[in-house]
């Protein structure tokens, strides 16, 4: 078998994911940091002021990388939530599972650097605006995932019913990204492309992309985390979690 | 045992939930009750002034009837499941799909049906003007199926649970929020003279849809909370 598909198949093996999640997760927090630093100092001091909002505009550094990732954990957790439906991964349940809480949070930071934005920018915190509305019905699909996780007993059951909530609420996430272009909202449009030209100058882009990545990589760090504590309760009565356990106890041993 | 055909499944299904449900019709008429309450409720909040009133009016009858066909939701499956036919519907030879769409269909011809009903009566509390109340009429008519069939995909998610109440809540506003902007923004723009159709038109498209896809979801979803 090819190797890459070989070393794939072994990750969906709960022990196996548990220690190369152990591997990696020191070095992805570390990589999370060091860019986060690197980017919020070039977004903090080192980018110019903008010609109209002043300083102000520097919370675009927090905002829009956490609004990316607000999509796009949502995303994963619904491509997570498909194969454990479709295929019945274990794995997949549990990163699904482990996922709808950072993307929450990251949700709720979403909202309230934006509405500490509008403040000064638009008089407002708030506004019932298209985009901030979506993004709202984001937080409280997030919300319906967790609670329906948590309100049924049998994790496994809980996990597939939450994914199948999920994989409903997908509908909402091009309600979210498109807003700004479908409906004429306060909320201003897109000022950054994957293809073609920004519209952000270079000196105030980079620090913002360094953000993004950082986000990103802090998500698979945090997400690495969670489904190791995860996987560790779900199969609490294996042979492996109670070696492991012995191995770390030394009055088992 | 050789099963019968599926329409007459079907059929079979539709007049024991009638059946079930004429024999208990004093708990058809709470929904209605709700939402005259609820509806009552706004002009001693708000006072009685008609033009406060009037222009709130399309908004709140069609909150006051989302919240009476959701709090009716839950009981869709709820007998079903402690007498043990909601098993042997999963069981039966026929499309689950079909048979949980016979289900959907006679909750919103209960629930949904009695309530646009009143809301002429409604409309007349709250001195909503006689040429919106069309539209609103039709609006209601394309969002409380709508509501059914999003919430029976809901439902089935959490048919198991004991208290199940507010996690449902939950689970379906967030779901039904771009149907009440539509529809609610048809009713305004109607009111304020401007072109209601796009929105209809807009519901009506979402309708087709989720009468497709909601009972595919909801069996789907069903065989996950009773496995």
């Amino acid at each position: 078998m090819n190797p890459l598909i070989l070393w794939f198949h072994k990750l969906g093996s709960p022990p196996y994911f548990y220690r190369f999640a152990g591997r990696w997760l020191p070095w992805l927090y570390t990589l999370a940091l060091i860019a986060g630093v690197i980017g919020l100092y070039g977004g903090l001091v080192i980018a110019p002021a903008d010609y109209q909002q002043g300083d102000s505009f520097r919370i675009i550094y927090v905002h829009v990388p956490c609004a990316w990732m607000s999509l796009f954990v949502y995303a994963f957790m619904a491509a997570n939530g498909f194969i454990a439906l479709v295929w019945r991964i274990k794995l997949s349940e549990t990163l699904a599972m482990a996922s709808a809480p950072i993307g929450a949070a990251f949700t709720f930071i979403t909202l309230v650097s934006g509405s500490l934005w509008g403040k000064p920018m638009w008089g407002t915190w708030w506004t019932w605006d298209a985009r901030l509305t979506s993004e709202l019905v984001l937080l409280f699909l997030y919300f319906g995932v967790i609670g329906l996780y948590h309100a049924i007993e049998d994790t496994r059951q809980a996990a597939r019913a939450a994914a199948f909530l999920a994989l409903v609420g997908v509908v909402n996430l091009p309600i979210v990204h498109y807003s700004v272009v479908w409906w004429n909202t306060l909320h201003q449009g897109s000022t950054v492309s994957l293809m073609g030209q920004s519209k952000i100058s270079a000196s105030m882009l980079w620090p913002l992309l360094t953000l993004t990545f950082a986000t990103h990589v802090y998500f698979f760090a945090s997400l690495l985390a969670r489904s190791r504590v995860a996987l560790l309760e779900l199969e609490s009565g294996k042979e492996w979690v109670r070696a492991l356990a012995s191995a770390t106890e030394p009055n088992h041993a | 045992m050789k099963p019968g055909s599926t329409s007459a499944a079907c059929a079979a299904l539709l007049r024991r939930d009638l059946t079930l449900i004429w024999r208990r019709r004093g708990d058809a008429l709470n929904p209605m009750l709700f939402a005259i309450i609820v509806v009552a409720l706004f002009p001693f909040a708000l006072g009685p002034e008609p033009a406060t009133l009037q222009r709130i009016a399309a908004g709140t009858i069609f909150v006051a009837l989302l919240l009476a066909m959701l709090l009716s939701l839950d009981t869709l499956f709820r007998s079903d499941l402690e007498d043990g036919s909601l098993e042997q519907l999963v069981l039966s030879p026929h499309p689950l799909a079909l048979l949980l769409a016979c289900k959907i269909a006679i909750h919103w011809l209960t629930t949904a049906l009695p309530l646009i009903v009143i809301v002429p009566l409604l409309a007349q509390l709250l001195h909503l003007p006689d040429r919106v109340l069309p539209v609103l009429l039709v609006a209601l008519a394309l969002a409380t199926p709508l509501l059914s069939l999003i919430g029976a995909v809901c439902v089935a998610l959490t048919v198991g649970m004991r208290r199940s109440g507010m996690l449902l809540t939950l689970l379906v506003l967030p779901l039904i929020v771009p149907v009440l902007i539509f529809g609610a923004g048809a009713c305004n723009a109607a009111q304020t003279g401007l072109a209601f159709a796009a929105p209809l038109l807009w519901l009506g498209a979402w309708l087709t849809l989720a009468l497709v896809l909601a009972p595919l979801a909801a069996a789907a979803a069903l065989k996950i909370s009773l496995t």
